[in-house]
């Protein structure tokens, strides 16, 4: 093999004109299925391509990601796009550089290892003619395949991977003039907004029909379909004003409402399917082996329970989409992240044929996994269809967003290890107990892609309720970095898929794995305490993995970790799926009289393979630190049995700019090495090494997040 | 419906509207200017900031009507404005920002700082940010970024 970078994306999508083609002024037109969400991923397959083709980037042309149009990539998460669609362009335009060369080298009448290219020409080095990229291909279907064994260029040439790159669309963004979804404006649009029940339970019994009227004769449209309620009209604000008039004029049905009571009470009573997890994180269908005692030969023997809440992706947009409903089809604009499953879905729920719908994707703010992207784009496909022909714009609210959106489940872990009397762990359990985060609308039987659009259950004729089964892939879902990397000589690990939980749940950022590494990342910390061994000499310990140890070796090597007089110091580490990019990461913060965490420094070391856009990969680690802090410290959302309550910035809130520490970010060069994905590794070491530099700071052990100051408090008043 | 007249970015605009709507509905939808974004509609995360006689303002429950004599700037003219430029090319060059949606609103704020305090401290940013969000995390950056954009306003 040529090379060390392959794409699941070339089988489906092997030809060579699917990824690249050259227009005739010499730019080069590349297309993904991946989507810009906030992580930069254009800027980066832009980089990749130049540097193939020896262009400058500013040649480079992302093209916009449509059904029909651009290769289905699936979904832009899990940290894959760099692996999948980074690595397919790569193979693809080697191959597109080697096809024209092979031409160049006819027509110049010369050997094709005398070429060389600069600025798209292409030039022979022993005669000095040359010919450009356009000339040769220009507007011209190159009908190949892609060769995934192809020579690609050598590290050591590298002009512009791995340099420090302007990302595409920032000039943009700081002068206003970037467009997204929520800028478009089409002739004739209208603005919609959602009238949504009180919470999820609650159905639309009957309208105030003498306020419809007023509101029709005042210009806004009413569109109604069971107790999916949502009004349009050309005027954004008076639209605004007829949803909040509406909502408080109609007769709802509250039912039981939501189920109140401790949540962390009922993952660990509550029915449940249990698998399970072997072989390196592949759950196994079979019944789980009964927890034995402790070995004979242990020393000791440690056990804990850990807590994560529910988060919110709390995107700071709230969600949008616009769509046009014409005897030509359905036009739809959105900010999914997978617009060909959401077109599927989107098709099922209308019983319409796929081909007959077209979405585009145009970026949303910054998402973080299954937001309300995909709800809001049945919603105005919805309302589209209600008042054919014209353009519709619709926007969720903030409360919307808050409320409605899917969450990351609340997840417990529970923890146990034995250690011999060298301190080595010979033992380790751990089960982990979630709600699904497998919610996004795939299309398949029982209408399993409509069921799971939000406004599906609320329309006549519901498609019936999608039941989520365990999901059995390596790391997926509730089971995500549930298997550690280090070697320890006998695990039990178990899965736990909780049923009637309260909120509708699917996937956030790193799934299980921010819950299962806090957990596993503390209890280490426990651990070598109790054995007596400095954290990282304890990890160091049981770590095989070479680049495992280098990055903890690294964060250790920056970080005094000796006592300080009220700082605290805690590292942790893991590798994303034991599969993609290593995070290590060590913090500095001090709790204050009034129990607030005051971070003071983060060091954060990160090995995501080559790295092609440095600036793009340390935003990853650092904004990914950033945000994960916000999870860990602040953030819950709250319900009661008349709906969520944790609806706006107030009653959720999050990280600020008064608790930025000083972060540095070092980033392992792993040149010609496959691209892992840096989006989600930083985010459960963050969680637990903070939960590390706590301890260290005021030796409490803080097991259940967010650490505000009334749990800090009340740690404080338990020990 | 009145008829409003507006001074926006030193233009004149007439504009036929209800003026309870507020201000950033008309930015946005009636004269073009996207630049402001809503991210909450409830003054809580600043994505909507404009300057309102110099001062960023967060107008996404201004009502239009109060604000007829006043001088907005939005962030579509900050590059004519020498503080204004020196903040969006700062954060160029720090890379502040992930997705963008709070930047225009953060970049305003960023350039009424430095006009107010054009040599502050960490703590002082810290604090004219306050009322800002940015859920990616591109804090850390944005803070470089003032401090980068003061550093060249002090340098000339
Ligand atoms: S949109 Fe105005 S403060 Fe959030
Ligand atoms: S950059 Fe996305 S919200 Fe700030």
């Amino acid at each position: 093999m040529a090379n060390a970078f392959s794409s699941p994306s070339l089988p489906s999508h092997p030809g060579l004109d699917e990824w690249v083609s050259v227009k005739p002024d010499g730019r080069i037109a590349v297309k993904t299925g991946k989507v810009d969400i906030g992580q930069r991923i254009s800027t980066a397959l832009a980089v990749i391509a130049a540097e193939e083709l020896d262009v400058p980037l500013d040649r480079i042309e992302m093209i916009r990601t449509v059904t029909g149009e651009a290769p289905d990539e699936g979904i832009t998460s899990g940290s894959n796009s760099m692996m999948e669609s980074g690595h397919a362009v790569r193979l693809a335009t080697a191959t597109a550089r080697r096809h024209m060369l092979a031409q160049a080298a006819k027509r110049l009448d010369v050997e094709a290892g005398t070429l060389e290219v600069d600025d798209g020409q292409i030039r022979s080095r022993d005669t000095n003619r040359s010919v450009s990229y356009e000339k040769i291909q220009g507007n011209k279907p190159f009908e190949i395949d892609v060769d995934p064994d192809v020579d690609v260029k050598d590290p050591t040439a590298h002009r512009i991977v791995g340099e420090k790159i302007a990302p595409l669309g920032l000039s943009e963004m700081v002068t206003g003039e970037y467009r997204f979804l929520h800028d478009m404006k089409m002739d004739g649009m209208v603005h919609a907004r959602v009238v949504r029940p009180p919470h999820y339970k609650a159905r639309l019994n009957s309208l105030d029909e003498d306020l419809v009227a007023r509101l029709q004769d005042s210009g806004i449209n009413i569109v109604r379909d069971g107790s999916f309620l949502a009004v349009a009209g050309p005027d954004e604000y008076a639209v605004i004003r007829a949803a909040e008039g509406l909502f408080s004029a109609c007769d709802w049905e509250a039912g039981d409402g939501l189920a109140e009571g401790d949540v962390f009470e009922s993952l660990t009573a509550n029915t449940r399917e249990s698998r399970p997890v072997e072989n390196d994180g592949v759950p196994q269908d079979k019944p789980v082996p009964p927890m034995a005692d402790p070995p004979a030969g242990a020393a000791a023997t440690l056990e804990a329970r850990y807590d994560k809440p529910y988060h919110a992706h709390a995107s700071m947009g709230p969600s949008a989409a616009a769509a046009i409903s014409t005897d030509d089809g359905l036009r739809m604009w959105s900010h999914s992240q997978g617009i060909y499953f959401l077109r599927d879905a989107v098709a099922e729920a209308f019983g319409i044929d796929p081909e007959t719908v077209r979405i585009e994707h145009v970026p949303g703010a910054g998402c973080y996994g299954h937001n309300g992207a995909d709800d809001a784009a049945f919603d105005a496909a919805i309302v589209a269809r209600a008042l054919s022909g014209t353009p519709v714009l619709l926007k969720w609210t903030r409360e919307e967003e808050h409320a409605w959106a899917p969450y990351a489940t609340a997840t417990s872990m529970k923890l146990r290890a034995s250690l011999d009397t060298d301190g080595q762990i010979i033992d380790w359990n751990h089960e982990t107990y979630g709600d699904t985060f497998n919610m996004r609308p795939r299309s398949g039987p029982n209408m399993s892609g409509a069921a799971r659009l939000l406004s599906g259950r609320y329309r006549d004729n519901p498609p019936p309720e999608f039941i989520p089964q365990p999901a059995m892939f390596r790391h997926m879902g509730i089971h995500r970095n549930l298997d550690p990397l280090y070697t320890f000589p006998q695990k039990r690990l178990v899965k736990n898929l909780v049923r009637d939980l309260p909120l509708r749940t699917s996937a956030l950022r790193t799934l299980g794995a921010f819950g299962n590494v806090f957990a596993l990342e503390s209890f280490m910390d426990e651990l070598a305490n109790a054995a007596g061994i400095d954290p990282v000499t304890f990890r160091l310990n049981h770590l095989e993995d070479a680049r495992g140890r280098e990055v903890l070796e690294a964060v250790a090597a920056r970080m005094d970790l000796a006592a300080d007089a009220g700082i605290g110091r805690g590292i942790a580490f893991a590798q994303y799926k034991n599969l993609k990019a290593y995070a290590a990461v060590g913090v500095e913060l001090e709790v204050t009289d009034a129990a607030e965490i005051k971070l003071r420094r983060a060091i954060l070391v990160g090995d995501a393979g080559e790295i092609v856009d440095r600036d793009g990969m340390a935003a990853q680690y650092d904004g990914g630190f950033l945000q994960a802090a916000s999870w860990t410290i602040h953030e819950q959302v709250t319900w009661d049995r008349d709906g969520v309550t944790s609806r706006d910035w107030e009653t959720y809130p999050i990280l600020g700019f008064d608790n930025v520490p000083e972060i540095e970010t070092v980033l392992i060069e792993r040149p010609g090495m496959p691209f892992l994905g840096a989006g989600e590794a930083v985010a459960g070491p963050t969680g637990a090494a903070i939960a590390n530099a706590i301890y260290d700071a005021t030796g409490l052990r803080l097991r259940r997040m967010p650490f505000t100051p009334e749990a800090i408090r009340a740690a404080a008043m338990d020990a | 419906m009145e008829t409003l007249s507006l001074t926006v970015n030193g233009v004149r605009q007439e504009i036929t509207c209800d003026p309870s709507t507020p201000l950033l509905y008309i930015l946005r939808n009636d004269l073009g200017l996207t630049g402001a974004k809503l991210g909450c509609g409830l003054e809580q995360c600043g994505a909507c900031a404009v300057m309102i006689d110099g001062e960023a303002t967060f107008c996404c429950n201004r009502p239009v009507g109060e604000i007829t004599e006043k001088d907005i700037v939005t962030v579509e003219a900050l590059s004519n404005d020498p503080v204004g430029a020196a903040v969006q090319r700062a954060f160029l060059a720090e890379g502040a920002a992930q997705c963008g949606y709070c930047t225009t609103g953060i970049v305003v704020a960023a350039t009424s700082l430095l006009k107010e305090n054009p040599a502050p401290d960490r703590n002082a940013i810290v604090v004219g940010l306050e009322d800002h969000l940015c859920r990616c995390g591109s804090h850390a950056r944005v803070i470089a970024a003032i401090e980068r954009a003061a550093q060249e306003l002090a340098n000339g």
